[in-house]
């Protein structure tokens, strides 16, 4: 396609295409959260109306404000529902890497046949339905659930994790698993073994030569994996509206709520700008490690 | 090159910690499907085994077409976002720099990371806006829109790979820029993009948040269906779809597994 029309095309449709259904909505979302909520629908206001030309442009900016924000930062709930949302996912995060790593490090140490398999392994509950997952949980988590009915038979007292910030930190640790472990695993498999032998030769114990030479090396990876799971973690909704409680505030949530309960789509748009302003770094760091990688 | 793997085994350490990870991974999924054959109507208690489940399922007449959509919407959405992905593919890896091209790599790397809710939120402030009335299409071009991406970095990768001396070989000897694309590349990127393809049909079949913010009446999708029931708790049909969901794409994803390990060992 080195064509100058067909090359042309390649560009034109998916770009356009992404502009009218990515970058526009978002423009929107920006507009709607400096608008406020009426009793119509659509529930806000004010709406710009084409037909009365500049004077309508003018009237429509004029209604704009940022009163929506103003009342989002002086509300104490939707301030714990931001801190709570990059707490869960900080922590989720961190446990994730650990509990990730040495998954990761385990499948590169088998030979070339068993790797492949394994990366499957971890990639197909991937494809299996999210939700499906998560609701698997609940049985396992409830009262009366499997995990109770084990502890039961060793005799332990049962715990009551359903509806708790515990079991949103399960579900998530469960969910992001293999978007940890397959970067981390990218990495490791390519190292070169003549690193760790050259470390012990000159003098390093196992241990030493994993922390000053394999650990530095897959930093990368380390990276990836932790921007793949803290970014969609942040503004998770289906976990936290599974598996936590009434109590469990999230971001994702109170957009939900704010949206589909609430009726207050100004709200929902301002908590959703707040959310990806937070994210933009992370975001923009992912997407260089991406085109870093792919090209 | 020798690779750790190859100069010693894994150790028991090793063995133990990948032993737990997949333990961890499919020990839910397991208990999910052996539940789905429990004679009793309460989950987690065993009361003998039976497909009584299966039967209710199949006169559940709304759970049925919430199937019926969700099918549809995947494969056209599925079809739809391949066909972007494999231009977008070609022009990130192909044009080089171009005007704009900076802000098209990070509107196709974007979505991959999002949060769902953002996506779904702005999706239908836009349906909104336009004035079109919310239900099927909308879904579908929710759906497209997010899985052309995830099509996008499938080709992508296969691309960027394949050695462009072939297609240019084929142009000296006298093809159009488009025949050798189509002649050449193409086939030699067939599998990556029918993996682009899977990709894309299961994340729509799988999705519910940017769908319960784009559908409209009539327009159920099988995830909505069952989030709905699964709030109101747990319930063994729900057991009954998700094993058949998992057993149709696991098949799927293991046949392409199989058919591409094949393909390199002949």
């Amino acid at each position: 396609m080195t064509g100058g029309r067909g090359r042309r095309l390649a560009i034109a449709l998916p770009y356009l295409w992404l502009l009218v259904f990515f970058a526009l909505p978002f423009a929107l979302v920006a507009k709607l959260s400096l608008s406020h909520t009426v009793l119509a629908m659509p529930p806000y206001a004010p709406r710009l109306d084409p037909s009365r030309g500049l004077a309508g442009v003018g009237e429509f900016l004029h209604g704009l404000s940022f009163t929506t924000y103003a009342r989002l930062g002086s509300d104490r709930l939707y301030v714990a529902a931001y801190l709570s949302s990059l707490r869960f996912a900080a922590i989720a995060t961190a446990i994730l890497l650990v509990i990730g790593y040495p998954i990761a490090y385990g499948m590169s140490r088998f030979g070339p046949r068993a790797r492949e398999a394994l990366v499957m392994a971890v990639i197909l509950p991937f494809w299996t339905s999210f939700l499906i997952r998560i609701y698997a949980w609940i049985a396992i988590l409830k009262p009366a659930g499997l995990l109770n009915q084990a502890l039961d038979l060793v005799h332990l007292a049962p715990l009551d994790l359903l509806d708790t910030n515990t079991a949103v930190i399960i579900g998530m640790v469960y969910a992001y698993l293999p978007f940890m472990v397959l970067p981390l695993y990218a990495v490791l498999e390519k190292q070169d073994a003549s690193l760790i032998e050259a470390a012990r030769d000159l003098g390093c114990t196992a241990t030493q030569a994993f922390w000053r030479v394999t650990f530095p090396l897959s930093l990368p990876g380390v990276g990836a994996g932790c921007l793949l799971c803290f970014i969609p973690m942040v503004g998770e909704f289906v976990i936290p509206d599974l598996l936590g409680g009434s109590r469990t505030l999230m971001l994702g949530r109170t957009i939900w709520t704010e949206f589909f309960a609430d009726r207050d789509w100004p709200a929902a748009s301002a908590v959703a700008i707040v959310l990806l302003a937070t994210l933009a770094i992370p975001i923009a760091l992912f997407q260089r490690q991406q085109a870093k990688v792919l090209s | 090159m020798r690779r750790p793997s190859d100069a010693r085994g894994p150790t028991a350490f090793n063995l133990a910690s990948v032993a737990l990870g997949l333990t961890f991974l499919y020990a839910p999924i397991v208990l999910l499907v052996l539940y789905s054959f429990n004679a009793s109507r309460l989950v987690t208690v065993w009361g003998g085994f039976s497909t009584r489940w299966y039967g209710a399922l199949l006169r559940d007449q709304q759970m049925l077409d919430a199937v019926w959509v969700t099918l549809r919407v995947g494969l056209i959405s599925a079809s739809a976002a391949t066909v972007l992905g494999v231009l977008a593919a070609v022009a990130l890896v192909r044009a080089g720099r171009f005007r704009g091209s900076g802000v098209f790599a990070g509107m196709v790397y974007a979505p991959l990371v999002m949060p769902e809710v953002i996506l779904g939120l702005s999706l239908l402030l836009l349906f909104v806006s336009l004035g079109l009335p919310r239900g099927f299409w909308t879904v579908t071009v929710g759906h497209t829109t997010v899985t052309l991406c995830y099509a996008t970095v499938v080709v992508q990768a296969r691309l960027s790979s394949f050695d462009r001396g072939l297609e240019d070989a084929a142009q000296d000897l006298g093809c159009t820029p488009l025949k050798a694309f189509l002649l050449v590349t193409l086939p030699n990127i067939a599998p990556a993009v029918a993996a682009a393809w899977m990709l894309a049909f299961t994340l729509s079949l799988d999705d519910l948040v940017i769908a319960s913010f784009t559908s409209g009446p009539g327009a159920t999708t099988l995830p909505m269906r069952l989030y709905s029931q699964v709030r109101l708790g747990v319930n063994p049909e729900i057991n009954a779809v998700s094993t058949l969901l998992i057993g149709v794409v696991a098949a799927g994803v293991i046949a392409a597994w199989l058919l591409q390990q094949r393909r390199r060992d002949a």
